[in-house]
């Protein structure tokens, strides 16, 4: 151990940071930012994790025990607004103090979709019509029940909102929602089980390892109902419900249905900080996220020396991905100083 | 010397004969055809004293557009200038012309062909009278060729002229384009030539004249006439096929427009004259969203009406159009080339009306003074029907929300397509329905739908829509939305604007609830969203370039939001991930504060 200990500052403090930051901390000096007031909030806003149902607190907590150690310095309420270039050191400007870093790195991470976009869909026009990560945290606090106080008849979920649709101009898939969806279904059947459960999508993308099998359970286990077709539009009904059109597009009948909830499975795009930080760095790639040097061999690496790129910042990622690529990322940066030194 | 004939004269006599010939033919066949709706507006207009205003408005604008090109003018000050000298120039030079050879010859002691070629003629008696008639001709021909040489220039380099793009023409047109080109150097030749052998040339071409050999003029002077008179009959002759026929139809088409004759859902006469009309002078290419924003400069309305008129390909012309009406508006000759576009996208062959059956024509168990159709799109903005619903609320109004029970569409996107006989089936089953809810008055949301109303269907009832409903609430003092102190940009719908003329009334509203920016290209001039459904054919990133390029427009002052007045266009808009955008509509609904019921 004859390297001289290095500042490393990473930005993000979710599950990519604080993996980076864990990594990278074995051998350097590194500060941990993020802009809320605490660690892994995209983690413990969800209830139950995917494919296994793990517990999305414990989870959290286990990653964030991670950065007990002397050699990280976790400043949480710290939000990045400037990265300067000093020398072949980065100044990294946070709205409390600026920090000199031998190497930075980007863990940003993205934000859901916000629905309002999709003003079709009645999102924030009519009560009923909810997120799927507003549906997770009424299922975390054990409350799913309508605005009159029932349990939900029917609960409708619609796929691909603001992923995969050119008209919003996100041509990506965000690669979770499928799972996550097929996800809530079977909690929501465990929960309540006298609910119906819809769920429109366009084709289902089962791709990880136990996805396809969570997908066969819903149908054959918990009876959740599959309908191949996007919802053209929502509105509420005289009784206060939600009524849908849209179209089945494997038997080509038009339909409507009245639901109690409809939850719109909203994509990933950029966090704020991802849009703005590659912006700045000139590191800005498709969507806004933050562009890699190539998708294979340097995925973690930058046109900017110095600085890398873990996580969700890049493109969607479910949280295994998100981990895998931050042990990737501090490896990147491991090596880069030192070829430094 | 007092003859007046020499075998030169015979090609020019014979074209002009051939070429008025041909006119006449070709106006009574278009009179002919006019359809049986157009005649009669005519004919009333005809048959009652508004004759009068009508003569002294077809005069007025003869003088003012065919002549003078005043329309032209302010669209481009040096292309009118072009047009101009060109039109004005050869009119006066055949009016003084003549002029001069009834003051020699009296009005029975000429030929048809003198004043055309007068000079060639006349000679010998110097008088004051003679120089000075001569020196004007001289100074009008100057003038036309003024003109004559911008148009060569603008030929080649459009930008000189300040057009970005001109008209790419058939072989035909740019054969015919030199013949009149010719005309007016050969006939400066040959009065030079003529005067450097009798003096009684202009202050010109008597200055020219003096500089050129006596033998040389000798030799020159009769093949120079002979040519001036052969391209005059080369340009009289082929002019009916080519665009130069503008210059007899577009006084055919002013007369008809006097009095009352407007373009019907059918190809007539009227159309043929429309399409004749045409200079082909290619403002409509500039002002194109299609032409500036994504390079598409083959559908243009001068290339749509040259194929209709020549028969040469024109679906693609017909089809790939947003309608936005920027080239209507544009257009110094006033086609009403929407309504040729549509004629021409005309599918009425394909009877799909058997599809409609579906749609039931049921009783209505609502019943309301006002009754709200917010149309297809709004079903996809649903703020604005909410927002709408409160200020109903707000003023005590009794509605009706149409879209509530089952709607069906207006029927202009698919009259817009060419679908008339199911246009008109949607149209027939949505008045049934209006008329039997007993509404007073009809407000709709989107500007599709109003335009559809207000010009396709015979409604019994008023038909507002909703901006002006709103303007009239907030004038008479119904309603009092509170300020704010928000900077608002609003955008013109191309069929609230130019569709339907409606540019104040939105302003007047949203002068009540927050100030207006400055926009560069607003009302008549203002930019389309791109995503009208007009077009069926552009790719959506093509849609959203042109929608780029109007909200660069819009934003040029930095507004805070981005307002506007159709579903359609808050939808483009909306797509866009940065930027903030509402109707008027939820603008004004949001300031509406006192509201408990």
């Amino acid at each position: 151990m004859d390297t001289p200990k290095q500042h490393i500052v990473v930005i993000g403090g979710g599950p990519a940071g604080i993996v980076a930051a864990a990594q990278l901390a074995k051998t350097h000096r590194v500060t941990l930012l993020e802009k809320n007031d605490k660690l892994c909030n995209n983690i413990t806003n969800k209830f139950k994790l995917f494919p296994n149902f793990a517990d999305a607190d414990e989870t959290a907590a286990e990653l964030i025990a991670t950065t007990k150690n002397e050699n990280i310095t976790v400043n949480t309420s710290a939000e990045v607004t400037k990265i300067n270039r000093a020398d072949n050191k980065w100044e990294v400007t946070t709205d409390k103090d600026t920090i000199t870093a031998d190497a930075v790195v980007i863990a940003t991470g993205y934000d859901i979709f916000d629905a309002h976009r999709k003003e079709e869909l009645g999102y924030g026009i009519y009560p009923g019509i909810i997120t799927s990560l507003e549906l997770e945290q009424m299922m975390k606090s054990g409350n799913v029940v309508t605005r009159f106080g029932d349990k939900p008849r029917r609960i409708t979920f619609l796929q691909c909102v603001g992923s995969r649709d050119a008209k919003i101009g996100n041509h990506y898939c965000s690669k979770l929602c499928c799972v996550t969806a097929v996800k809530q279904a079977i909690e929501l059947r465990k929960i309540s089980p006298e609910t119906e459960v819809f769920l429109f999508y366009m084709d289902l993308r089962m791709w990880g390892q136990g996805f396809e099998e969570l997908y066969r359970q819903s149908q054959e286990e918990h009876n959740v109902h599959f309908v191949r077709g996007r919802i053209s539009e929502a509105a509420s009904t005289y009784d206060g419900r939600i009524q849908i059109k849209a179209e089945d597009t494997l038997i080509g009948q038009p339909l409507k249905m009245n639901t109690d909830f409809l939850v719109l499975m909203v994509g990933m795009e950029p966090s704020c900080g991802t849009k703005n930080l590659s912006q700045q760095c000139n590191i800005s790639g498709d969507y806004g996220f933050a562009a890699s040097k190539t998708p294979h061999l340097l995925d973690q690496t930058t046109e900017q020396p110095g600085i890398f790129l873990a996580g969700s910042c890049k493109r969607p990622y479910t949280l295994s991905d998100t981990i895998n690529d931050a042990y990737a990322a501090a490896a990147a940066t491991e090596r880069y100083l030192n070829e430094k030194a | 010397m007092t003859t007046q004939f020499h075998p030169f004269v015979l090609p020019f006599t014979i074209g002009a004969a051939i070429l008025f010939c041909t006119i006449i033919y070709k106006f009574t066949r278009w009179i002919q055809t006019l359809d049986r709706k157009q005649y009669h507006t005519a004919k009333r207009t005809f048959m009652t004293s508004d004759i009068f205003p009508a003569l002294w408005k077809m005069i007025k604008d003869i003088f003012k557009e065919s002549l003078l090109h005043i329309k032209v003018s302010k669209i481009n000050r040096r292309l009118g200038y072009m047009h101009r000298s060109i039109a004005f120039g050869w009119f006066l030079l055949i009016v003084v012309g003549l002029i001069e050879t009834i003051i020699h010859f009296g009005f029975r002691g000429h030929a048809p062909w003198t004043g055309v070629f007068y000079r060639f003629f006349v000679y010998g008696n110097n008088n004051i009278v003679q120089q000075v008639f001569a020196t004007i001709m001289d100074l009008l021909l100057l003038y036309v060729l003024s003109g004559v040489t911008m148009a060569f220039i603008k030929s080649h380099r459009p930008k000189t002229v300040g057009m970005r793009k001109t008209t790419v023409l058939r072989w035909s047109d740019r054969l015919l384009r030199y013949a009149l080109w010719s005309i007016f150097p050969l006939r400066l030749l040959s009065e030079t030539m003529t005067a450097t052998l009798h003096n009684n040339g202009g202050i010109i071409t008597q200055t020219l004249g003096n500089l050129i050999p006596l033998q040389v003029a000798e030799l020159l002077e009769v093949p120079l006439w002979s040519l001036y008179s052969i391209a005059l009959c080369i340009f009289f002759v082929f002019m009916p096929y080519s665009r130069f026929m503008h210059i007899f139809t577009e006084p055919l088409l002013i007369f008809l427009k006097s009095f009352g004759v407007k373009e019907s859902k059918q190809p007539t006469g009227f159309t043929k004259t429309e399409l004749s009309a045409c200079s082909r002078c290619g403002i409509c290419i500039d002002v194109c969203p299609l032409n500036n924003e994504l390079n598409i400069n083959n559908i243009q309305a001068v290339y749509l009406l040259r194929g209709l008129r020549h028969g040469l390909a024109y679906r693609y012309a017909a089809t790939n159009c947003l309608l936005c009406g920027r080239c209507v508006e544009a257009c110094p000759v006033g086609i009403d080339i929407d309504a040729i576009r549509l004629q021409a996208r005309n599918k009425k062959r394909i009877d799909l009306r058997n599809n409609y059956t579906y749609i039931k024509e049921r009783p209505f168990n609502a019943v309301g003074r006002v009754a709200f159709f917010g149309g297809c799109m709004s079903h996809l903005t649903p703020n604005i029907q909410e927002s709408m619903k409160k200020i109903f609320q707000a003023v005590g109004q009794d509605y009706w929300i149409m879209d509530e029970e089952r709607t069906i569409c207006c029927g202009r996107p698919l009259e817009q397509q060419g679908f008339s006989n199911q246009a008109a089936e949607l149209r027939r089953k949505n008045t049934a329905m209006i008329i039997e809810s007993h509404a007073t008055m009809l407000i709709t949301s989107c500007p599709i739908c109003y335009r559809s109303f207000t010009q396709e269907y015979h409604l019994p009832i008023k038909v507002m829509h909703h901006t002006e409903y709103i303007a009239m609430l907030i004038e008479k003092g119904l309603l009092s939305p509170e300020m704010s102190d928000l900077r608002i940009a609003y955008h013109d719908p191309c069929e609230l604007g130019r569709g339907c003329g409606i540019y104040d009334e939105p302003r007047q509203v949203l002068s009540t609830v927050g100030t207006l920016t400055n926009v560069p290209l607003q009302r008549e001039n203002s930019l389309c969203c791109g995503c009208n459904l007009g077009n069926t054919r552009l790719q959506s990133t093509q849609q959203l370039k042109v929608r780029d390029t109007t909200l660069n427009n819009l934003n040029t002052d930095h507004p805070d939001l981005i307002a506007t007045a159709c579903p359609m266009c808050k939808k483009a808009f909306q797509q866009s991930t940065t930027q903030r955008v509402a109707d008027v509509a939820e603008l004004v609904a949001q300031q509406i504060k006192n509201i408990e019921s």
